[in-house]
């Protein structure tokens, strides 16, 4: 049942990678007749359409192998999230008819479920804090929310792409390409990590930790920052080139420069390949639309998202922790995100109502956002780390 | 119609700077809100001393009352002891009743603490917590001075001095 | 008061921009604009006509939504500064605050706790940021909501000329059969559910209205969430104890005046078993080793009948057995008793036997209950032992004498005085766990430690929470707006005759690209022409 699921897992990700060819190439196609959406872009969403179906199916078989929702470690909860981001994906698409939203939503979607399978894969056993239907319930709802939520964001990229001057030195042209080397560098972390995990890296040190105390590291990838007082055992292999002091995550610290760097040379690559920058060599995709309409689009997924989010990550997360953690509120860092994430989007709906933030300035808030719903996601998790911290590991 | 305007504006922001207020007063003295407050009738409890006599808190009303909750390992309380025994010896004829509420030791460890320091006035035993309870204890040493009339009069926690102690109990002579 | 009074004869209140019944552009600068701002119809915002005393300038600033913003902005930041680190009460209790943020972050822990950033979410000006968003909410949704009512209340069906004209949806056509285009157009709207009304042969579909309540209901569903925050605060509506308690120990709970008792017939603590659970977790168990299962107290629930005072034997009846397990509290009147946290194996009882150290003869076995310790202990043929001290929670202090650090025998030592018909003076030894100490000389007899019985302590959380309701209401009411102010929108379309032309103009608070849908639907099959989108005719002309 485990390896039926993760199979059907695997055949989503490669049907949303040819859906987004397809998208792409719906754009491209010069026969386009009249507005709508042409032979291109039904086939890519008939192939999203079973790809989500699929990974339903992925989701399902794991649920009854497992005996509770697969959304209880950050591998779950990350794929969930990608799988309600293609969800909400097909549905904006029924309204809008605009491939060009696949073409830059099923790509987030599908670093979400790279960047999940870098997690500890296996079926975990829930602990007696988590044993409770509103585990379902709220972590289901809030991924959606955000899932909806981040469909704004691939709207305000897109706008962004389009109404950004690429001829022009600006601070837009910068922070655009700034998002997008973000991307990169998330691809490079995937790519560095998979290439060690299939050479099956591993070096053992042990080391002294902030308390003192003797303890046991295992590395998956060479180690360029080694732990305080570390002391390589495995042999041959890669020896550290700086030494961090105790209160440093040696490791952590060590897979984010090698993400930072497979990013940055990924980036230098492509940048020499299509010979301009990324954000520039995108714009040709988006030539045909119509500003506004992405920007309704944006606004919508927010308009959708937001409750949503509220209700899963906000209401039911606060009747949970009521019943589990006997008070519904308790500044746990995961809470504390959750309510920025939230304030931050309330900020966004009176700017947008009453200030008249549409268009640019719009599309802007929509990629902070989803930095932020990101940063929840990732950083949380796996650096502050309260009560949540199981979803990390 | 604008003098109108004017009073409703003011009445909403009275209420809701005074709800603000209250929150921020209530915020910072949450610390300090005691269960039984100064002025109030002191719960009545029954407890049994180191000989197997009841002390009924009630009996002793037109009496002061120098309650005292204390634990053998706690440092200030321990020294504390031995002073609030000399001035028991002098107002014990003067109308001031010690009870010293220990909070629920093993009977062994009081006894021992008891003979050592020569203690003569009653000291109580509460087992199951149920009067520190009703008095909110936390932390140790805490003693409340009751008057004649069964009434809180003062509340003091940490440690006190011979001379604090008699000034204390001066307070609550009938 | 000076009031507009417009052509159309509404008299509208000092500050509107937009007649609130026939829509005429009343304010100058509206004028030159091509298109409307529609927000609040155009309606009179008291807070900005007003502003001459104190408590007018104070109205005005919280009235501002920028302000609200802003102030929504910094809390945000606010907030996100408070995970930087662990809050205070996240921290373990090792040492003090002040010494251990600087002893394991350095010197940004002792920046971040001399800034009180350790406490920041109860601190006075994150509360005061709180207060004033909830100040904020008030005031704002009063200036705006009575406006905004008055204008959609008083809206005529006959608008001017230059309200359509400077709607971002809005066309001309030039038509014969009028009468007909506009019979076909109100049948296909009423199908799409929209209210018509008609006057003078002019013509408004509106549906939705009560989409533009919903952020002021949500807003009153939050300024009900914030009174039931600061009721908290309030003695008696809140109630956080821990109370620990021992396996067969009966305790009283705190707070419920001693009214309710609870015993601890047996706390469990279960493991994930590679054995008897899911095979799927095996991989998982290797890699953590162990993973809890479960968290269980089964108790008994007692009531004080009759009226003992506290320390009295009390007569108890039995209310109920329970279960109680994390998820899954203990509920009584407005109390809730919660698994949060236990102990293992904590020392219950000790045995020793009396035992000579030469010939390792045993003279026979004690027992001490660690909880209540006898004075002696007779052992029958002259052989007693008898405790002189007993130390529940040993460890030598300064001044090198063995002291209790509290009276829970997590490390229990005891002075013993054996006696003996070799010695019937007595031999003293003082015993603590894997060591013996023989202050006056060698002795001849020991106590030779047994063995021990343990028994799990578990702790529970006494929580009483009167607010919740309220909580609950607030949260209830503000998904309501919420869903009522996203999910619906407020359309109108109007069509008017103006010298033998037909004026075409739709609005709606969102969703556009749904708004032009059905227009279309509805002017289809008439000769009405599909109006068009004037803010979109204009980005094309400019891109």
């Amino acid at each position: 049942m485990v390896s039926l699921s993760s199979n059907l897992l695997y055949t989503a990700f490669i049907l949303y990678l040819i859906a987004t060819v397809f998208f792409a190439g719906s754009i491209k196609d010069k026969n386009r007749t009249n507005r709508g959406p042409n032979r291109w872009a039904s086939i890519g969403l008939w192939i999203s359409i079973i790809g989500f179906i699929a990974q339903l199916g992925y989701f399902i078989t794991r649920w009854i192998a497992a005996g509770h929702a697969p959304v209880s470690n950050l591998f779950e909860f990350t794929t969930f999230f990608g799988m309600s981001l293609v969800g909400a994906f097909i549905i904006l698409y029924l309204i809008y008819k605009t491939p060009i939203l696949g073409v830059f939503t099923l790509p987030v979607a599908l670093i979400l479920i790279a960047y999940a399978s870098m997690f500890p894969r296996e079926v975990s056993p829930l602990i007696p804090a988590l044993q409770s239907d509103w585990l379902h319930i709220h972590v289901t709802t809030a991924a959606v929310g955000q899932a909806i939520l981040a469909v704004s964001f691939a709207a305000g990229i897109i706008y962004l792409v389009k109404s950004v001057d690429q001829r022009k030195q600006s601070k837009q042209r910068f922070w655009l390409e700034a998002v997008m080397f973000g991307l990169v560098c998330t691809l490079g972390f995937i790519i560095i990590s998979s290439t060690f995990s299939a050479m099956g890296y591993k070096a053992e040190f042990n080391w002294i930790d902030k308390n003192g105390q003797e303890a046991v590291l295992e590395y998956h990838m060479p180690a360029l920052t080694g732990p305080n007082e570390g002391q390589l055992v495995t042999d041959g292999k890669f020896k550290p080139l700086a030494e961090m002091p105790p209160i440093i995550n040696a490791k952590k610290l060590n897979t984010v420069i090698w993400s930072l760097a497979s990013g940055i040379i990924l980036y230098l690559v492509l940048r020499a390949v299509l010979r301009r920058r990324i954000g520039e060599a995108l714009q040709p995709l988006t030539k045909n639309i119509n500003l506004d309409l992405v920007d309704e689009i944006g606004y919508r997924s927010v308009l959708i998202g937001f409750p949503v989010f509220t209700l899963g990550a906000l209401i039911f997360a606060m009747i949970w922790a009521q019943i589990a953690w006997t008070r519904f509120w308790g500044w746990d860092p995961k809470e504390v995100w959750a309510l920025i994430t939230f304030l931050f989007y309330a900020a966004y709906l009176h700017l947008r109502l009453s200030k008249g933030w549409h268009g640019e300035k719009s599309a802007w808030l929509a990629v902070i956002g989803f930095i932020i719903i990101m940063f929840n996601l990732v950083a949380v998790n796996l650096v502050i780390a309260g009560l949540h911290s199981y979803a990390g590991s | 119609m604008k003098k109108q305007r004017l009073v409703i504006r003011t009445v909403i922001l009275l209420v809701l700077g005074a709800a603000v207020a209250y929150t921020l007063y209530a915020n910072f003295t949450k610390d300090q809100v005691q269960k039984v407050a100064v002025g109030e009738k002191a719960p009545d409890f029954v407890l049994t001393d180191l000989e197997g006599n009841k002390h009924r808190l009630s009996d002793y009303e037109g009496q002061g009352v120098f309650l005292n909750f204390w634990g053998t390992w706690c440092k200030p309380c321990e020294k504390e002891m031995p002073y609030m025994n000399n001035q028991y010896k002098e107002f014990k004829d003067q109308g001031v009743q010690v009870l010293a509420v220990n909070v629920g030791e093993t009977d062994l460890a009081v006894n021992k603490f008891s003979d050592r320091y020569n203690l003569s006035f009653p000291i109580v035993i509460d087992k199951d917590g149920p009067v520190q309870s009703a008095y909110g204890i936390n932390p140790l040493p805490a003693t409340f001075l009751i008057d004649k009339d069964g009434k809180v009069v003062k509340y003091i926690t940490g440690e006190m001095n011979e001379a604090t102690i008699k000034d204390y109990m001066e307070q609550i002579k009938p | 008061m000076n009031e507009v009074k417009c052509e159309c004869g509404h008299v509208n209140p000092h500050g509107t921009v937009l007649c609130e019944s026939c829509g005429k552009v009343l304010e100058e600068k509206e004028k030159e604009k091509k298109l409307l701002d529609m927000r609040y119809e155009g309606s009179a915002r008291r807070s900005q006509t007003y502003n001459k005393t104190m408590i007018d300038k104070i109205w005005n600033f919280f009235s501002s939504v920028k302000v609200g913003v802003w102030l929504i902005v910094i809390t945000l930041i606010a907030s996100a500064l408070g995970t930087i680190l662990p809050q205070e009460m996240y921290i373990p209790p090792v040492m003090p605050a002040a010494e251990y943020y600087e002893d394991q972050y350095g010197w940004i822990g002792k920046v971040y706790y001399d800034l009180g950033f350790h406490n920041l979410y109860s601190s006075w000006w994150y509360l005061i940021l709180i207060a004033s968003i909830g100040i904020s909410l008030v005031i704002c949704s009063l200036d705006r909501v009575i406006p905004l009512y008055r204008a959609l209340k008083k809206q005529r069906v006959s608008r001017h000329e230059s309200y359509l004209q400077r709607q971002r949806v809005f066309g001309v056509s030039k038509i014969v059969e009028t009468d007909q285009a506009f019979t076909m157009a109100k049948e296909k709207l009423k199908e799409k559910k929209y209210n018509i009304r008609e006057e003078n042969g002019n013509l408004l579909a509106e549906k939705g209205r009560f989409s533009r309540w919903g952020p002021y209901v949500n807003h009153v569903g939050l300024i009900i969430f914030l009174i039931g925050g600061m009721l908290r605060f309030v003695p008696g509506m809140y109630v956080d104890k821990i109370l620990w308690i021992r396996e067969g120990e009966t305790k009283v709970i705190p707070e419920t005046n001693g009214e309710y008792y609870l015993k601890n017939e047996k706390f469990i603590l279960e493991v994930y078993d590679k054995e008897k659970d899911n095979e799927v977790f095996d991989e998982a168990i290797d890699k953590a080793g162990m993973v809890a299962k479960n968290y269980q107290s089964n108790v008994t629930l007692y009531k004080k009948s009759g009226d003992a005072v506290a320390g009295e034997e009390a007569n108890l009846e039995k209310v109920k057995d329970f279960e109680i397990r994390v998820n899954e509290p203990l509920k009584f009147e407005n109390f809730a008793l919660y698994q949060v946290d236990y102990k293992l194996n904590e020392l219950n009882k000790m045995s020793f036997a009396l035992t000579n150290k030469k010939t390792g003869e045993e003279y026979g076995d004690l027992t001490v209950d660690l909880n209540d310790p006898q004075d002696a202990y007779d052992l029958g043929n002259g052989y007693k032992a008898e405790i002189v001290s007993f130390f529940p929670d040993f460890e030598f202090d300064e001044n090198g004498e063995p002291v209790t650090k509290s009276r829970i025998p997590n490390n229990p030592a005891f002075v013993f005085k054996m006696f003996t018909p070799d010695n019937p003076d007595g031999e003293i030894s003082f015993v603590a766990i894997r060591q013996t100490i023989e202050p006056f000389g060698d002795n001849e007899y020991k106590m030779a430690f047994k063995g021990v019985d343990t028994k799990n302590v578990s702790a529970l959380t006494v929580r009483k929470d009167l607010t919740l309701w309220i909580i609950a209401l607030g949260g209830a009411i503000f998904m309501i707006g919420v869903a009522q102010g996203s999910y619906w929108n407020h359309r109108r379309i109007w069509l008017r005759r103006v010298d033998g032309e037909v004026w075409v103009a739709g609005h709606t608070n969102k969703n556009w690209h749904g708004l032009k849908r059905e227009i279309d639907a509805a002017l289809d099959g008439t000769s009405i022409e599909m109006p068009e989108d004037q803010l979109q005719k204009q980005s094309e002309k400019k891109g």
